[in-house]
């Protein structure tokens, strides 16, 4: 366990940290101000990345791709919500379970049909394509630090427009007293359409990001979606900053895990021992962590206020 | 979330209404029957297709019994129909292939991993409750796919069905169907009695409110996870009939599409209903197979269809057959 590893690897749990967040935000601002569970969240993320490859193709440019995907993806959100979800709100959880869950179905299925089952790549733009030095003998691809700035970047926006803006106010106030906004004169759904195109189009920008990187394929939004619940319920549902404290803890302790599980592990067992046992822990560290979050704490690390 | 369901749960009827005892009563006499029809077409493939519907009544019915009477979404119940199933493939594999030995190994394994995981899942409410379920599901889910011994990822082929007392009673697929279908009634009729028995009183009264219940004296907590072991034991039988109706136990049998799969049978079917478990679940597999037979693409038939369902008919399909019902009494 060399500290050049280390490094590396935590500069890489800290890029899957930021994703996370980019995915936990729109989730948990959705949860938070419309009591609403969106499992078609991850899908989001998943179209995003197919509709950044599929602008590629026609546009041949990295900039103009992200900027249609980012289009198409806060349209097809809006759309969602104006076809489906709108039916839905003051229904019972299990309603918007069942429901999101058929979405899952038919994009997971429907991105098959159009685009084929096998994967896609998307190129990283070229000016952004090789690597830099980021100490002796330590090389990281810029694109990763592209991710992680971009990541801080949107999170240091959010927080300023949550918490600064008239908007944000009353994304907060609707967080936590709905109805009392509501009573305001706040056109509390038209509110929550504006949180939910922007959630949905925060998720499709994660998408993209993450397509160079990754293989865009079907399905790539469903594990990623549980991760997210996961940190939103370890930040506490609703509250942004909770969500981007707990996404940052998560992508390092499922990255570090996944590294360095099998070293720890065998400073106290034989190694043969470390090697079947290491990688099933390290894949459920972040699960024993969240079990014992909720246990200590079951309303989350920080919950929002008035809930 | 505490209020899940909690409004559209069915006043139970009083025990005299015949219409009460129709609907399963037809139910199982349509199972009993299927083998007789299943003659005079592709017998083996429809048996193992209502085998498998019946196994996923009882994994259903169990989660029902949380979710629908006791408002305990628990988003990892496949973890104990794995469980079930591996405690059938392990004990095989080392040479213990009866089933005196392997259901009740099945029944305490999920039973103690229901009770310790319940000890912790029911300290919280709501939406936690559904993420710390599902925590612990795909905690054993991890667990199974690190099991190099038995197959890890890859699972692990049985050799043959349990036996029982050393004969080899399940061998044949009707054998296999009857038996399932007894421990369908079985289960059927235990949670009948069961939610409406006493402790079932109290069990549904904590649902509606559980802080009056707590006043009047019931602890609350400790009658939640007895329901909860309860739940889990049954599920780990579905996973023993499971591995023994497939040959074949793996770690997808935990994921947590399954668990969600499971939720959406109970939902599909009309929550809080066990007739509607068992209805909602077989309307899922078979409206599974039916479609995948038109189109390989027939998840984007299914999806849109589950959409649909919500939106309009909110109770499920038992929602629309008594919909239908009122409208045809009311003229």
């Amino acid at each position: 366990m060399s500290a050049t590893l280390l490094f590396v690897q935590t500069l890489n749990g800290l890029q899957l940290g930021v994703l996370l967040f980019l995915i936990a935000a729109g989730l948990t601002l959705v949860f938070g101000v419309m009591d609403f569970i969106n499992l078609a969240h991850g899908v989001q993320y998943m179209l995003g990345a197919y509709l950044a490859v599929m602008f590629y193709a026609l546009t041949g440019s990295f900039v103009l791709a992200l900027v249609l995907a980012l289009i198409a993806a806060l349209a097809f959100g809006l759309f969602l919500e104006f076809v489906v979800f709108r039916h839905l709100y003051g229904r019972d959880h299990l309603d918007h379970v069942i429901a999101t869950f058929g979405i899952i179905m038919f994009l997971n299925q429907a991105v098959k049909y159009l685009w084929g089952a096998a994967p896609l790549s998307l190129p990283v733009p070229e000016a952004l394509s090789g690597s830099v030095q980021l100490m002796p003998g330590l090389l990281y691809p810029v694109w990763r630090l592209v991710i992680i700035g971009s990541g801080l970047g949107v999170a240091l926006l959010l927080y300023i427009l949550v918490s600064r803006s008239r908007i944000g106010m009353l994304v907060r106030a609707g967080s936590t007293h709905a109805p009392i906004v509501s009573a305001l004169g706040v056109d509390i759904r038209r509110l929550f359409t504006i949180v939910f195109g922007f959630g949905a189009m925060l998720a499709g920008f994660a998408g993209i990001m993450i397509a160079p990187i990754l293989s865009v394929e079907p399905g790539m939004g469903d594990s990623i979606l549980i991760l997210a619940f996961v940190v939103i319920v370890i930040g506490g549902i609703g509250s942004i900053r909770g969500a981007f404290i707990a996404a940052l803890l998560i992508g390092l302790v499922d990255t570090l895990g996944r590294s360095f599980a099998v070293d720890i592990l065998r400073t106290f067992m034989t190694s043969s021992t470390a090697r079947t046992v290491g990688p099933a822990l390290a894949s459920m560290l972040i699960y024993v962590l969240m079990a014992l979050v909720l246990y200590f704490r079951p309303a989350g690390l920080f919950p929002a206020k008035g809930r | 979330m505490a209020d899940v369901a909690a409004d559209r749960v069915p006043v139970v009827k009083p025990a005299g209404a015949w219409r009460g005892y129709a609907l399963p009563l037809i139910i199982f006499v349509l199972f009993a029957l299927i083998p007789f029809v299943g003659q005079f077409t592709a017998e083996s493939y429809l048996l193992s297709l209502v085998t498998r519907v019946m196994i996923f009544s009882i994994a259903a019915l169990s989660l029902d019994l949380l979710v629908g009477y006791g408002a305990l979404v628990s988003f990892g119940h496949a973890a104990f129909m794995g469980i079930g199933a591996y405690a059938v493939g392990i004990l095989a594999s080392h040479g213990f292939g009866d089933a005196l030995v392997s259901l009740p190994v099945a029944l305490a394994a999920s039973a103690l991993f229901a009770w310790l995981t319940g000890i912790v899942c029911l300290r919280t409410r709501g939406v936690y409750f559904i993420m710390i379920t599902l925590a612990f599901g795909q905690m054993a889910f991890f667990t199974a796919s690190s099991l190099a011994p038995y197959g890890g990822d890859d699972g692990l082929t049985l050799q043959e069905r349990s036996t029982i007392a050393g004969l080899d009673l399940l061998s044949s697929d009707r054998a296999l169907y009857y038996v399932t279908l007894l421990c369908l009634i079985a289960v059927y009729v235990f949670c009948r009695s069961l939610v409406t028995s006493r402790f079932g009183r109290v069990f549904r009264g904590a649902r509606e409110n559980a802080t009056r219940m707590t006043t009047l004296g019931y602890d609350v907590y400790r009658y939640q996870l007895v329901a909860y072991v309860i739940a889990g034991m049954i599920a780990g039988l579905s996973g023993f009939l499971l591995a023994n109706a497939t040959n074949f136990v793996a770690p997808a049998y935990m994921s947590w599409q399954r668990s969600g799969e499971l939720l959406i049978m109970i939902i599909l079917g009309g929550i809080g209903s066990l007739n509607g478990a068992i209805v909602g679940t077989a309307a899922f597999l078979l409206l599974e197979e039916w479609l995948a037979g038109f189109t390989e693409h027939w998840k984007m038939i299914f999806g849109p269809f589950l959409v649909l369902v919500v939106v309009f008919v909110p109770g499920g399909l038992l929602g629309i057959s008594r919909w239908v019902m009122r409208r045809l009494r009311g003229g």
